[in-house]
């Protein structure tokens, strides 16, 4: 017997004489001779809870975590607190052993934490509304690229440098698919060249993308940048933001952005070596219908009752087929749910401490790492949480120097622009410490 | 708290707070003087006020209006909604997974490369794939993924005149979708009288303009083709390949693979076959399998293992699609799945799947008299059945399924496949009793006499739910979509 | 089923009422009724080109979307706006709601639809 298979041999004898068969095999007769297995998989067999769990310990303990080291690791993933309501939350299991709320009068818990969901992403981009969620961040930049191409009937994709490469990598990956032409925008001290972009406006452009903070952590001028992107007719301003960073700085929707996307991870999310994560969508109205993915909406019931239900599912692929604009089927429910409860308790107020404590924690940083000349900045732009040092060291030796006092450090900028070889990207959080950044300072002075 | 109906923002009152934070340890300056005015919001955050015991009672009381597999059947066709094994839950919060940034350095997450590293070997065991690529983040995600491994195949060739994807009629909405984004026209083939791929139609479809074929086996009917090494040669002889929708795994486990019907390619949805929750809509993981000939194209980067027994991303493979996902996919669903393989090993997982087929064929034996069943024939892991067998008091497959709530139970999967009308689509899964599976045929079989006896109260189901048939027209219309206050 | 004298019939469905060198195009009081209540209807821009049976426009209902073919080839000169605020005029009388306005390309396409006494003839076959 198994733990999660109940039927009892004498079940199955009871069954199959029901059916009219014999035995097991004759379930599976309709499987060629050709095609079925004669032999076992060459898998291990079976076993028990405790062996299992003792075998996965011993792997996870062949890793050293964030919670061993001290991390100022960022670069699309950041480790931020966690308030433990969360996992108490998303432990419960009508929430996580619930499949997608087709049933709309067994799912109204699962209904009303996206709808709150969809409120709160709304609220802080500053957006007409938001969808039930997408993959990741890097997928919803290209789901906004594909929607705007939707929209506006064109092919012509203009990306910033300045948006993180992984994310770039991706939608090149899904436009050569589409036959749609990916254009970089290049980068000047670090920001989106302005310039440079006025020039790549042409009538075939339909997104313009960049990112917020940018992938080296500076602040993009969102509003210059969308209305040179309106210049073009029906062209979609994208942008990505870092959703901790819009406690203080501008909505996108107070500036000239179209559709909002961006990595839901510091909202609660675990870093789970990369996934899974939280893909967030926030679009004005005129987007609605072309939103990928689910939505819910608030209606009424039988009896006149407030409800909520998944909807506008005519966009969707299982009714749309070939005609959808995206094939995406899921939500990241669960995630969604994290960030919901994580936004919630933080609220108001403590989303702005976070934020703040971020700033203020990553500017002493700039200015300890700084000061004695041995680590120079790589830009002199204004920036939020993350900055890059370059010296004389290269990364690599900079960061064995690092892990061997249990500091985890900067990303190597050279791996993605090789005209930075030698920067580090430091990522700040409210998690550290004046100590952990006094530290820091002094085994990065220390290195030769 | 039956009625609970409240949205927490209308329990926000200010001052309340449900987060504590330490003091900051760094002298504060003006956030003016580090981050110039003109980037800083003068607008407040539109977030509740609200304290913890606020935050934890309100999600309770929502999770109490959910209905989840913890709670009871969930016979939902193609969904596989088997049991949550509560180790998964376990495996996947341990430090050193949980707390593990994706680009420390590669001594430090030795043991999740290692986890993924056994993972794809287990993966390509069981459907007879040669690789996998763990990336994608679905099964929807999953299909792109495999669809741009045939095209990155064709375009090596140099033979760009594939632009068609064949697909049959019974297949799922999201492989026309797909084939579609990957930049694909469909062909539809219809099915056979039995439901099954109509291999001259198929004949006629293939040609040179065939870039691949998308198939389930078995299909969205439950029934297992077996022509499909003749339909493997079909495609194969006009130049294209085969992509394997894998949603249906749990029907052949240890008994037949993908790889040996004759796919190339083909993905799998851990959340259904290999038990990792399905979260209410996600996070679900899609892993894509490919035989040797598409192994060159997967996405970066793998994860590949060195003679030191040292394991390594390898983002080196020339003629990659690139990427499809941020980092490697979804680790914490791996993790799940892995613990699911470890503890069911080869024996379990065939069983599983006997199991799985053993409930299904019960199911439609005990309701063939009741329901109407297009094909009576021998299914797999799942059976369609084509609404009420009498249907002259109106009932509709809709009043069924709203019925089914108020006896207890998640209603089967409605009004798909397209193909059969009035479409029920019960998947039981292996890890339901028979007592569970007894109980709900009761359910079904009282319910079709209710069809006779008093079809009236069916139109109006349900009636012991908290809501009733939410308005959909309304939500469509006029969609509200976030609360105004 | 309402069927109006006088109007072209296509058998997609749509309806084609001729004013001169332009044209009313819309959907019939059968597709109506088979799409159930309509919940928004996707509407081209004005100066739109399109080839005759190009896709136009979108009518979604709760549970599915309906491409609407242009029976003539044309160019469009007005969309009925009126449609994007609400939607269920549609299904409240569907000849009386245009969808768009076009000017006609070739009026000798229209001598490839139904009249209306064919099409009632092919709603009958239909069923």
């Amino acid at each position: 017997m198994y733990p999660y298979i109940p039927n009892t041999p004498q079940d199955e004898q009871e069954m199959l004489q029901a059916i009219g068969l014999d035995s097991i095999e004759q379930l599976f007769e309709d499987i060629s001779e050709q095609v079925h297995l004669t032999k076992p998989l060459n898998i291990p067999a079976s076993k028990s809870e405790l062996e299992v769990s003792r075998y996965l310990k011993s792997l996870a303990d062949k890793n050293c975590s964030v919670s061993q080291l001290t991390c100022f690791l960022g670069a699309g993933a950041y480790d931020h607190y966690i308030p433990s309501v969360i996992d108490a939350i998303i432990q419960r299991s009508e929430f996580y052993t619930s499949y997608t709320p087709y049933q709309p009068e067994i799912s109204q818990g699962t209904l009303q934490y996206i709808f709150e969901y969809q409120t709160l992403i709304s609220n802080l981009t500053g957006m007409d509304l938001a969808n039930a969620s997408l993959y990741d961040g890097g997928t919803a930049i290209t789901e906004a690229a594909l929607m705007a191409c939707a929209y506006s009937r064109k092919g012509e994709i203009i990306v910033s440098t300045g948006v993180n490469p992984e994310a770039r990598q991706i939608l090149k990956t899904y436009a050569h698919a589409q036959n749609l032409k990916v254009i970089e925008v290049e980068t000047k001290d670090g920001v989106t060249d302005a310039a440079m972009l006025k020039e790549l406006i042409n009538d075939e452009t339909a997104a313009v993308i960049v990112q917020n903070p940018n992938f080296f952590g500076l602040l993009e001028d969102l509003k210059g940048l969308g209305e040179i992107a309106h210049k073009g007719k029906k062209v979609s301003m994208i942008a990505s933001v870092e959703p901790i960073s819009l406690a203080l700085l501008k909505k996108p929707g107070e500036l000239d952005v179209d559709i909002v996307v961006g990595e839901g991870q510091p909202l609660g999310i675990p870093l789970q070596f990369g996934g899974p994560y939280l893909g967030f969508m926030a679009v004005k109205k005129d987007y609605m219908r072309k939103l990928p993915g689910r939505i819910v909406g608030e209606t009424t019931d039988l009896d006149g009752k407030r409800a909520y239900v998944l909807t506008l599912s005519a966009r969707e692929q299982h009714i749309r087929r070939e005609k959808a604009t995206s094939n995406i089927c899921s939500n990241q429910g669960l995630n969604a749910l994290a960030a919901t409860v994580y936004m919630v308790t933080m609220g108001k107020e403590g989303l702005k401490e976070v934020a703040n404590q971020c700033v203020q924690k990553a500017h002493y940083a700039f200015n300890e790492l700084t000061q004695s000349g041995k680590y120079k900045p790589l830009f002199d732009k204004p920036f939020f949480m993350e900055f890059a040092l370059t010296s004389d060291v290269s990364v690599d030796k900079i960061n064995k120097a690092l892990l061997e006092e249990k500091i985890i450090g900067g990303y190597d900028l050279g791996k993605d622009y090789p005209q930075y070889k030698n920067a580090a990207l430091y990522a700040v959080t409210e998690k550290r410490t004046k100590e952990d950044i006094n530290k820091l300072r002094r085994v990065l002075e220390g290195v030769k | 708290m039956k009625d609970y109906n409240k949205l927490i923002f209308e329990l926000s009152k200010p001052g309340r707070k449900a987060y504590s934070l330490p003091a900051l340890d760094v002298e504060e300056k003006a956030l003016n003087s580090l981050i110039p005015a003109e980037f800083l919001t003068d607008k407040g955050l539109n977030f509740p006020e609200v304290s913890e015991v606020d935050v934890i009672r309100h999600y309770t009381n929502l999770s109490n209006k959910n209905y989840g597999l913890d709670k009871g059947f969930y016979p939902l066709g193609s969904c596989t909604m088997k049991y949550n094994p509560k180790i998964n839950e376990d495996v996947a919060r341990y430090d050193g997974f949980a707390n593990l940034h994706p680009l420390q350095a590669e001594a430090c997450i030795q043991g999740s490369l290692q986890v993924m590293y056994e993972l794809e070997k287990s993966l390509c065991e069981i459907a007879g794939m040669d690789r996998f690529t763990l990336h994608p983040a679905a099964g929807a995600h999953g299909e792109i993924t495999g669809i741009m491994l045939i095209k990155a195949y064709h375009d090596k060739k140099g033979d760009f005149k594939r632009n068609k994807i064949i697909v049959p009629d019974s297949a799922h909405g999201t492989n026309p979708a797909t084939a579609a984004m990957a930049g694909y026209s469909i062909v539809e083939i219809k099915s056979t009288e039995n439901g099954l791929v109509d291999l001259e139609a198929l004949r006629e479809a293939a040609g040179e303009d065939t870039a691949g074929l998308m198939l389930t086996n078995p299909n969205t009917l439950g029934l297992y083709d077996r022509g499909v090494k003749e339909i493997a040669k079909i495609v194969h002889d006009a130049g294209g390949l085969l992509y394997y929708d894998g949603a249906n795994m749990n029907a052949v486990m240890g008994h037949a693979r993908p790889g040996d019907m004759g796919f190339d390619t083909v993905h799998y949805n851990l959340h259904k076959t290999f038990s990792t929750p399905h979260g209410g809509g996600g996070p679900g993981s899609g892993p894509v399998g490919c035989k040797d000939i598409l192994a060159e194209f997967l996405p970066v980067p793998l994860v590949e293992k060195r003679e030191d027994g040292t394991y390594f991303l390898d983002y080196d493979v020339p003629n990659s699609i690139g990427k499809v996902k941020d980092f490697y996919g979804h680790f914490g669903v791996f993790l799940k799945a892995y613990t699911y393989i470890l503890m069911m090993g080869n024996d379990g997982l065939k069983k599983a799947s006997e199991m799985a087929v053993l409930n299904t064929n019960y199911i439609k034996e005990k309701l063939k008299d009741y329901y109407h069943l297009p094909i009576d024939t021998l299914v797999k892991h799942e059976v369609v059945f084509g609404g009420l067998k009498d249907k002259s008091g109106g009932v509709t497959t809709l009043d069924i399924a709203k019925r089914l709530l108020d006896y207890g139970y998640h209603p089967p999967t409605v009004y798909f496949p397209l193909i059969i009308e009035q479409a029920l689509m019960i998947e039981p899964t292996e890890t339901e009793s028979k007592e569970t599976i007894d109980g709900f045929i009761d359910a079904m079989i009282a319910i079709a006499e209710e069809a006779s006896s008093n079809p009236e109260m069916l139109k109006t189901a349900p009636h012991n739910t908290l809501v009733r048939r939410p308005d959909e027209t309304k939500a469509a219309r006029n969609p509200v979509v976030k609360y105004e206050g | 089923m309402k069927v109006l004298k006088g109007l072209y019939y296509s058998i997609n469905h749509e309806w084609v009422k001729v004013e001169g060198e332009e044209a009313f195009v819309g959907i019939t009081d059968y597709a109506q009724e088979h799409l159930g209540d309509i919940v928004y209807v996707e509407l081209p821009e004005v100066d739109d080109e399109f080839e005759r049976e190009d896709s136009f426009s979108v009518v979604e209902s709760v549970k599915a979307a309906s491409d609407v073919y242009l029976p003539v080839s044309g160019k469009v000169l007005a969309v009925n706006e009126a449609l994007e605020d609400e939607p269920a005029l549609l299904n409240t009388d569907a000849y009386e709601n245009w969808i768009v306005k076009i000017s006609l390309n070739d009026k000798a396409e229209l001598d490839e639809l139904m009249t209306s006494e064919e099409y009632e003839k092919f709603l009958t076959e239909e069923a």
